[in-house]
């Protein structure tokens, strides 16, 4: 049980401080490597609820994936060096009454009607395993898993479709003087 | 529970140093083949046969000076070859060198993390997160070569990763198990490459896809000397350079080791249920015979151009990744016995 705590606590720290950075850092590049060690770090709290499945979906799609898209983007438009300047003035003060709703609300709910919350049940032996994951979304959840499954893939295509060059401009760049724009856009498809 | 954790920490500990002399050894079995596949001779003067080369690298890059860019950003320079290695040297933790040991009158598996049923997506999970070294490396050096390296890399390895993952599916159905153990001890009699055609299919989808991810020749467009200069390690000297050095041959040992046991049997051979010590010695012999394999293709293959890395990586490999699942699952229907493992 104390080791439990210890990890729990360590790992709290880390997050918590991680996601303070993220919001604080002046460069783009240090909030996205907090963000990415947040995740990571919520990684490591599934792993301790015993889903271990969740968690290494969890690394390879956020902390993996999209993070690195982050990345290239932030490197790619060079916006690292933002001018410091706040261009949403009204962004802050919102942020900060929303948030304080949120806690707020969230800790009404757990402190005055902790009666909804069930006390805490033992889990399955195989809670969270692959197996068990996907017989329940292959056989429960079927529907919404096929219709996110649509749903992406039309978002794909829509991308496909959105970055594909019109047929002018592309024999207008083959057959001018600008080869090498050509080029590049083709490397960065 | 204490016993389990010295078990772990002495096996680690191992593993590790093993991995570090097999990456100084494997640097010059690499300069040997290629000076021999180029009609040379290799390093031949430091000890017998140059067998003191890696020493004598060593050594050499230990007394470089280390330099920091004026320019670059200091916290995430130091940080990156860090960032680098640690992925490379974890990520062997869920495979199995062996089967169960007995020693000293206690039975010992060769998995350093035990066998866990998540072990490929674990594989998978540190695959992703191993590109962040690279890129953080290119950017924080503040130099337009290292930056063009950093996004060359993140771009490759987004690329790649999904027909990796694919790959890795048609030994997890034939297996119908997660666990690298399993997924090992299913190929008792057949190794999965041999089950024609998908085996063969995903493990050159493997190869090719990994090789990409670890951005080896003929796919090291990240670092291509002659555009590049030397990609997001330009501006490293020293003991950070090494560290880069070390996680690139790293990397080609667990691209190595993960191929043996996902396709080739793992640590099966003859005599291995009697004889408990041969699992590592099968699991040595075919990880050389495959890092021989990545010589001989570096020493044979030139670097493809850029949009073609990118077409092959989309247009090609996913494709066929995708319909070889599709494939691996319909015979898995059609012939039940394939999918017991």
């Amino acid at each position: 049980m104390s080791v439990d705590w210890i990890v729990f606590l360590s790992l709290a720290v880390v997050s918590v401080a991680s996601a303070i950075g993220m919001l604080l850092s002046k460069s783009a590049i240090y909030s996205a490597i907090n963000l990415i060690i947040n995740l990571i770090t919520m990684a490591a709290f599934y792993l301790l609820l015993g889903a271990p499945f969740l968690s290494m979906a969890q690394v390879t799609v956020y902390a993996g994936a999209i993070m690195v898209l982050f990345l290239f983007v932030i490197m790619m438009l060079g916006s690292e060096q933002s001018s410091g300047q706040n261009l949403v003035p009204w962004q802050t003060p919102l942020s900060i009454l929303l948030s304080v709703i949120l806690i707020g609300a969230l800790s009404y709910l757990l402190l005055d009607r902790s009666e909804f919350l069930t006390s805490a049940s033992k889990i399955a032996q195989d809670f969270g395993s692959p197996e068990a994951i996907g017989l329940l979304l292959f056989n429960a959840y079927l529907l919404p898993f096929e219709v996110i499954g649509i749903l992406l893939l039309a978002a794909m295509i829509g991308a496909i479709v959105l970055t594909r060059r019109p047929k002018r401009l592309d024999e207008a760049l083959s057959s001018g003087a600008d080869q090498n724009l050509a080029e590049d856009t083709h490397a960065t498809d | 529970m204490a016993a389990l954790f010295w078990e772990s920490l002495i096996k680690s500990l191992i593993y590790i140093v093993f991995l570090l002399t097999s990456f100084a050894y494997l640097t010059l079995t690499e300069r040997k083949f290629l000076g021999r596949f180029q009609s040379r001779y290799g390093p031949n003067r430091a000890g017998p046969f140059g067998l003191f080369q890696p020493i004598a690298d060593a050594v050499k890059l230990l007394f470089k000076e280390e330099l920091i860019p004026a320019q670059a950003d200091k916290i995430l320079f130091i940080l990156a070859p860090i960032l680098t290695t640690v992925p490379a040297l974890v990520m062997l933790a869920v495979v199995p060198f062996g089967g169960t040991g007995q020693l000293f009158g206690r039975q010992f598996s060769f998995s350093i993390a035990g066998d866990i049923n998540i072990g490929v997506l674990y594989i998978l999970a540190i695959a992703s997160i191993s590109v962040y070294g690279i890129v953080i490396a290119g950017w924080a050096s503040n130099n337009k070569y290292a930056t063009m390296g950093g996004i060359r890399s993140s771009a490759q390895m987004i690329s790649y990763e999904l027909a990796l993952g694919l790959s890795f599916v048609t030994p997890i159905l034939l297996a119908s198990s997660m666990s690298l153990n399993d997924i090992v001890k299913a190929q008792m009699p057949v190794w999965f490459i041999f089950y024609f055609p998908v085996g063969p299919l995903s493990a050159v989808i493997y190869l090719i896809a990994a090789l990409a991810e670890i951005n080896r020749s003929p796919f090291d467009m990240p670092e291509a000397e002659q555009e590049l200069t030397a990609g997001y390690h330009v501006e490293y000297s020293g003991m950070k350079f090494a560290l880069f050095m070390m996680t690139e041959y790293i990397k080609m040992i667990v691209l190595c080791v993960i191929a043996a046991a996902l396709f080739f049997g793992g640590y099966h051979g003859p005599g291995v249920d009697t004889y408990w010590w041969l699992g590592p010695i099968y699991m040595f012999i075919k990880v050389f015979m495959l890092l021989f394999g990545l010589i001989w293709i570096r020493a044979t293959t030139p670097r493809i151009r850029y949009d073609r890395l990118m077409a092959l990586g989309w247009k090609v490999l996913l494709p066929i990744a995708l319909v070889n699942v599709v494939i691996t699952a319909f015979a898995i229907l059609l012939f039940p016995g394939l999918g017991s493992g």
